[in-house]
């Protein structure tokens, strides 16, 4: 099937346009489903910058968050996008659950099928696990980040967050591609599972992935997802129009990786000189949290017109509505996708 | 229970120069006649319909004793690895084992090489011995401390016992579950580069050399570390190697879906060490293909990938997928039984693993182009386990005897 990208009218209709149960990873996607979220997700944007920010699109349903891993931002940018589409959100932390008292996964998750979720928001330490729930319950499943595999909706918003910027600097494509656009991924790319799907969905969308890191913070045949691989990063920032920049993952790391921060500072922070080699204007973005002062300096994280790190967050609730709101419409017998 | 005497007529001989057609006749519990013979008075006749007569096959290295896996896998004597709960690393436990699997499965132990396999300090290796351990094991892990290991196979090397050693540099592998790759790459697995495998054995090599011991790796699974084997054998070392089927089938293609049932120990590798695994059973390299049977339950395996226990159930399967490679042409059927039961026979040091006169009478009669699908469901084993799921294979026991008594099954 051939999809016309320039023309939004000519997704193909009802669920055929996102024909997916769930969203697990980028790389089950197609460039046409990554595009049809990201558009879905602009009415989301326009209504969380009104005063009144509700729909009651997603009305007596609920969304059930189990966070099996510690979270902040992304727990509350679910909790937020959940409320805002006016469906009943519950969070579930690992920390209070029978997870603790040895529960299996598997129990846990046929517990909240059990409680007839509409859809279930999973982060878990370990790759693979969000998989495994969602093979064994009904409703949709969102992978909230799951080990170092994937962290789906992070690179989603980030792309959205790209799109906005190109399209204030007038760079902007009709089809909402971004060929050709260099970004430069920097940190810990072999703990980072926000790296593996933001490689996937850029690629998806044309744009030419550099990965930059010290070889013991590399995963192995990283060049085997099509990427140009640096261990330099001022060779790496040479003409990159996006720099994301990624913290290190020290609680995923099996003993020493680098030295010390102040020596990881010298060879990866990004500093005011370090932005300064990379194409004029290049952008800035970054997952959070971040470690000012070690992967970012605080006067690039803040640097307004080139860092986007606060858009980031803004667009993290809007695609996380997006999702939610389509993964749910075959449950709310939403005509074309029942 | 006292043997009858038995004829099996009308078969075909596998024998360790060659198959050729024949009858096999048993007495005692003892191999009495080979090839021409005909029954005689009180015998009782088998009629094998042209099927294969071959010794019964002789498992190195599982870690459950599961009798009915075992039985429909032909398998009629297996070395048990010492990963025991608790491990086999005192006397009274390995006499206990030895006797598990009598009379009609035979259980060899071999006995822990350190006190709770931690890799310290030294078992009770003599007193094992006696105990009826048929060989040292590391276990799951390799020792690191090369130190204790070097006194380990020299120790072993005066009782003049095999040393069967996990090849697996602990520093590299940490708690790698996936070979550097990739596939592990794409998803997100904790892996160790495929060449933690080589270094393992190119130290256990120099030590067992030192030592003067008899050194058996119980998986040689990547191209690096298989030149190293190759190497040591041409030196004339008596160093030898084994694999299971996984490694030979299988690559970390298998992995791709997070499927528990491909996590193994070592890990599944790249396709082109797959590719060395058969290049090397076929010149003579490995010596040994065994199960490595460790049935294992949904609360081991219902997990995510890298929480989930390594291990499969290979007993069933063994024999089958030994047949795909004398279909491939990379074996005879005379060398498949040797890789199968003679030789690790041998490495046991038991008169078993043959067809010949006054061996014992552990013989399995085989069609070994029976086509049946694996099915995970419905399985022998303890647990279904198995990476091969739902795929067609060839070859199934017919009928088993060990020490000359029919195996029920």
């Amino acid at each position: 099937m051939t999809i016309e990208l320039s023309n939004r009218a000519r997704y193909p209709a009802g669920a055929l346009a996102f024909p997916h149960r769930g969203l697990l990873g980028i790389a089950q996607l197609q460039t046409h489903e990554i595009l049809f979220l990201l558009d879905e997700a602009e009415q989301w944007v326009a209504l969380n910058r009104r005063p009144a920010k509700h729909s009651d699109a997603l009305a007596g349903l609920t969304i059930i968050n189990a966070f099996f891993e510690n979270s902040t931002r992304t727990l509350l940018s679910f909790e937020i996008a959940g409320k805002r589409l006016g469906a009943d959100v519950v969070n579930m932390h690992a920390a209070q659950s029978s997870v603790k008292k040895g529960e299996t996964l598997i129990d846990t998750a046929m517990t909240l099928n059990a409680m007839r979720a509409d859809a279930i928001v999973i982060r878990h330490g370990s790759s693979g696990a969000v998989q495994l729930i969602a093979d064994r319950v009904d409703c949709p499943v969102l992978n909230a980040g799951d080990g170092q595999h994937e962290h789906p909706t992070q690179a989603l918003l980030d792309a959205l967050t790209l799109r906005h910027a190109l399209r204030e600097a007038g760079r902007a494509s009709s089809d909402g591609m971004m060929n050709g656009l260099v970004v430069t991924i920097c940190g810990d790319i072999r703990h980072s599972r926000v790296a593996r799907s933001n490689i996937l969905c850029l690629q998806a969308l044309g744009a030419v992935v550099r990965v930059c890191a010290p070889p013991a913070l590399m995963p192995a045949e990283i060049t085997q997802m099509g990427v140009e691989m640096f261990h330099q990063f001022d060779a790496a920032l040479e003409g990159a129009e996006v720099v994301m920049m990624l913290r290190l993952q020290n609680e995923r790391m099996d003993g020493q990786f680098i030295p010390s921060p102040r020596e990881y500072r010298h060879l990866y922070g990004l500093t005011p000189e370090r932005l300064a080699r990379a194409a004029p204007g290049a952008l800035v973005m970054h997952p959070g949290p971040m470690n000012r002062g070690v992967e970012i300096d605080s006067n690039v994280a803040d640097l307004a017109g080139r860092s986007l790190i606060t858009a980031q967050v803004e667009m993290g609730v809007a695609i996380r509505m997006a999702c939610l709101e389509v993964l749910t419409r075959r449950a709310r017998q939403m005509e074309g996708w029942a | 229970m006292k043997a009858r005497s038995l004829i099996i007529t009308g078969g075909r001989l596998v024998l360790p120069d060659g198959v050729r057609p024949g009858a096999l006749r048993c007495v005692d519990g003892f191999i009495g006649g080979v090839g021409d013979v005909a029954p005689e008075d009180g015998d009782e006749v088998v009629d094998a319909r042209g099927a294969l007569i071959a010794p019964g096959l002789v498992d190195y290295g599982t870690f459950a004793i599961d009798k009915p896996a075992f039985h429909f896998g032909g398998i009629t004597r297996a070395a048990l690895m010492p990963d025991q709960n608790p491990p086999l690393d005192h006397p009274a436990r390995v006499r206990f084992a030895a006797q598990s699997g009598k009379p009609d499965f035979w259980v060899h132990p071999l006995a822990a090489a350190s006190v709770g396999l931690a890799g310290e300090q030294l078992a009770e290796l003599a007193l094992m011995r006696e105990a009826g351990a048929r060989g040292v094991a590391t276990g799951r892990r390799w020792i690191a401390d090369s130190g204790a290991m070097l006194r380990l196979l020299q120790y072993a090397a005066m009782l003049d016992m095999v040393v069967v050693t996990h090849a697996e540099d602990g520093g590299l592998a940490g708690n790698a579950v996936a070979t550097a790759g990739d596939i592990a790459t794409r998803l997100g697995l904790p892996s160790a580069p495929a060449e933690a495998e080589a270094l393992a054995v190119a130290r256990d090599i120099a030590l067992a050399e030192l030592a003067g011991a008899r050194l058996h790796f119980r998986q040689v699974t990547t191209r690096a570390a298989l030149d190293l084997v190759r190497g040591a054998k041409a030196r004339g070392l008596p160093v030898t190697a084994g694999v299971t089927p996984a490694h030979f089938m299988l690559s970390d293609l298998a992995t791709k879906d997070f499927r528990t049932f491909a996590r193994l120990s070592p890990p599944l590798r790249s396709e082109a060490d797959r590719q060395a695994v058969i290049a090397a059973i076929g010149d003579g390299t490995i010596d040994v293909i065994a199960s490595g049977h460790d049935p294992r339950g949904p609360e081991d395996k219902r997990l995510p990938f890298a929480d989930a226990a390594p291990g499969m159930a290979g007993a069933e399967t063994l024999l089958p997928c030994v047949m795909t490679l004398v279909r491939d042409g990379v074996i005879g059927l005379e060398r498949a039984f040797d890789l199968l039961a003679r030789k690790p026979a041998q490495l046991l040091g038991v008169g078993a693993g043959e067809l010949r006169i006054g061996a014992e009478a552990d013989v399995a009669l085989i069609d070994p182009d029976k086509p049946w699908i694996v099915d995970s469901n419905r399985m022998a084993a303890a647990a279904g386990n198995t990476p091969f799921d739902r795929q067609p294979v060839q070859g199934r026991v017919l009928m088993l005897w060990k020490g000359g008594v029919k195996v029920d099954g």
